[in-house]
């Protein structure tokens, strides 16, 4: 994994506690619906806490296909490539 | 395993809500009495959750229209609006709207839902971008499933965010639709239209308003919430519905676009469903007329609202931000908001008990929808006993307020 996916991965984790309401201890193989307690919107509103962060738009098709933290990262980090 | 399995946790949460007392789903009224009062269980109930704006279900001359039509064109078309499904009527009504509307181009589809899922699916292809208000209708999230286009959610009601999120993709060469809606179901809260315009104009993208909920109740003429702030100029498709103030079912969109027909060959959820009834045409025709006869209905309507809601925000309820007709409470608990419906029902009051993630911040709300047929004292002794409940149940509104925050 590139340095700038690892980046990306700990500010997601970073903002992802801040946002859950229990203490949960995220890594890259997370899965974020399952391992979360996320629900479908849930995930949709922390993904547009990230797309301020990192100043992209994630599209709602490619959220759909993002199983783990670690795929969320690697979608960013390819989104901001395209910038 | 069955094919079903991957639903055990919503049936559980299903039956978690409906073991709490009545089943909030499955509510079965006997018989209707008026647009606003239904038998439900041997009891009159007052219908304080039905969306029938301009309480027209009952209008007599609506009825008659419906009976005749009935007799004259049979049950049903039978049949899509593409091969045997439209009738005279099909095309008065595409007309009346259009004209209603001040535009060139109506199509007329068989629900609400349609409208949205086919119009906003079939206007953004694959190379194009969809940007979504966050609290949009389920009807426009299913369409946004259905387009090959790039969807991209913004804060709802937050034109800046809109703004920054279409500088973001200034560069893409692809068409750009904005949808928003005029008056948002769950909380009664009303988008910032002007605002939008303005960064639709700034950014030359298209923009779509659905009044579904704002039809026949804002504007001097009750075209909706553009005509309200006066940017019809600025949007370029509106979607309605009949299934509120024109007391049927079906939908429509109004376009001033050259070509708009096109769609008619190109939106399969028009092209590929039954047409509607030539009664429901027929009603919604008279109905459409009963609307621009007669303000005296948006006036009453604003009058009941504003009545309901100004009485449960002085029993403490929190209640939307704005004025409509649409006063949704908010409670601090799923818990509670189902106990205080299936008691407010056993007092003869029908509401809607809407629960997340139908709701916005997970909210836990009593929806109610205020009808311009409702009497002083119906949404009187629906405020009494919002209060009454509350009394037994031990919960002081104030307090549940300062909890909801």
């Amino acid at each position: 994994m590139t340095t700038d996916v690892n980046d990306i991965v700990e500010t997601i984790i970073a903002a992802l506690v801040k946002t859950l309401p229990t203490p949960v201890t995220v890594t890259t193989e997370t899965s974020i619906t399952r391992d979360l307690g996320l629900d479908s919107l849930a995930v949709m509103d922390f993904v547009m806490v990230l797309e301020d962060q990192f100043d992209v738009s994630i599209p709602m098709e490619r959220i759909a296909e993002v199983e783990t933290i670690g795929d969320l990262a690697r979608t960013i980090s390819e989104l901001r490539g395209h910038a | 395993m069955t094919i079903l399995a991957k639903y055990t946790k919503l049936r559980e949460h299903y039956h978690r809500i409906a073991g709490a007392g009545r089943d909030p789903f499955t509510v079965k009224f006997d018989a209707m009495l008026s647009p606003t009062e239904g038998m439900l269980n041997g009891r009159r109930t007052i219908l304080l959750g039905t969306n029938n704006y301009l309480g027209l279900t009952f209008d007599q001359s609506c009825i008659d229209k419906g009976v005749e039509a009935l007799k004259s064109f049979g049950t049903g078309t039978t049949g899509s609006r593409i091969a045997n499904g439209s009738y005279d009527g099909h095309a008065a009504l595409e007309r009346e709207l259009a004209a209603f509307y001040g535009r060139e181009s109506c199509m007329v589809f068989t629900t609400g839902y349609q409208a949205n899922l086919g119009i906003i699916s079939t206007l953004v292809g694959k190379d194009d971008l969809l940007f979504l208000d966050s609290d949009s209708h389920a009807s426009i999230y299913d369409a946004a499933k259905m387009t090959p286009a790039q969807v991209i959610r913004f804060r709802h009601n937050d034109p800046e965010d809109l703004n920054k999120r279409l500088r973001r993709v200034a560069d893409h060469p692809g068409n750009k639709l904005v949808v928003v809606e005029g008056i948002y179901s769950m909380l009664g809260d009303v988008a910032p239209l002007k605002e939008f315009a303005q960064v639709k104009r700034e950014n030359g993208v298209y923009l779509l308003v659905d009044e579904a909920h704002s039809m026949g109740v804002l504007g001097e003429t009750g075209r909706g919430l553009a005509q309200e702030v006066g940017v019809e100029d600025d949007v370029d498709f509106i979607v309605g519905t009949f299934s509120k103030s024109l007391g049927a079912v079906g939908g429509f969109c109004v376009s001033d676009l050259p070509d708009f027909d096109v769609m008619r060959v190109a939106c399969r959820p028009y092209m590929f469903t039954a047409s509607l009834p030539p009664s429901v045409i027929a009603t919604c025709l008279r109905s459409l007329e009963r609307l621009q006869e007669e303000p005296g209905l948006r006036h009453k309507l604003m009058a009941n609202s504003k009545r309901l809601y100004d009485g449960l925000r002085n029993l403490g309820f929190q209640v939307g931000p704005d004025v409509n007709p649409i006063v949704a409470v908010s409670l601090p608990s799923i818990e509670l908001a189902i106990t205080f419906w299936n008691r407010l029902l056993e007092e003869g009051l029908y509401l809607n008990l809407a629960l997340p993630p139908a709701t916005p911040n997970s909210q836990s709300l009593l929806r109610t929808s205020v009808s311009a047929a409702h009497t002083t004292k119906q949404i009187d002794t629906a405020i009494e006993l919002f209060a009454k409940v509350a009394r037994q149940l031990g919960v002081q509104p104030a307090l549940v307020q300062t909890a909801a925050e």
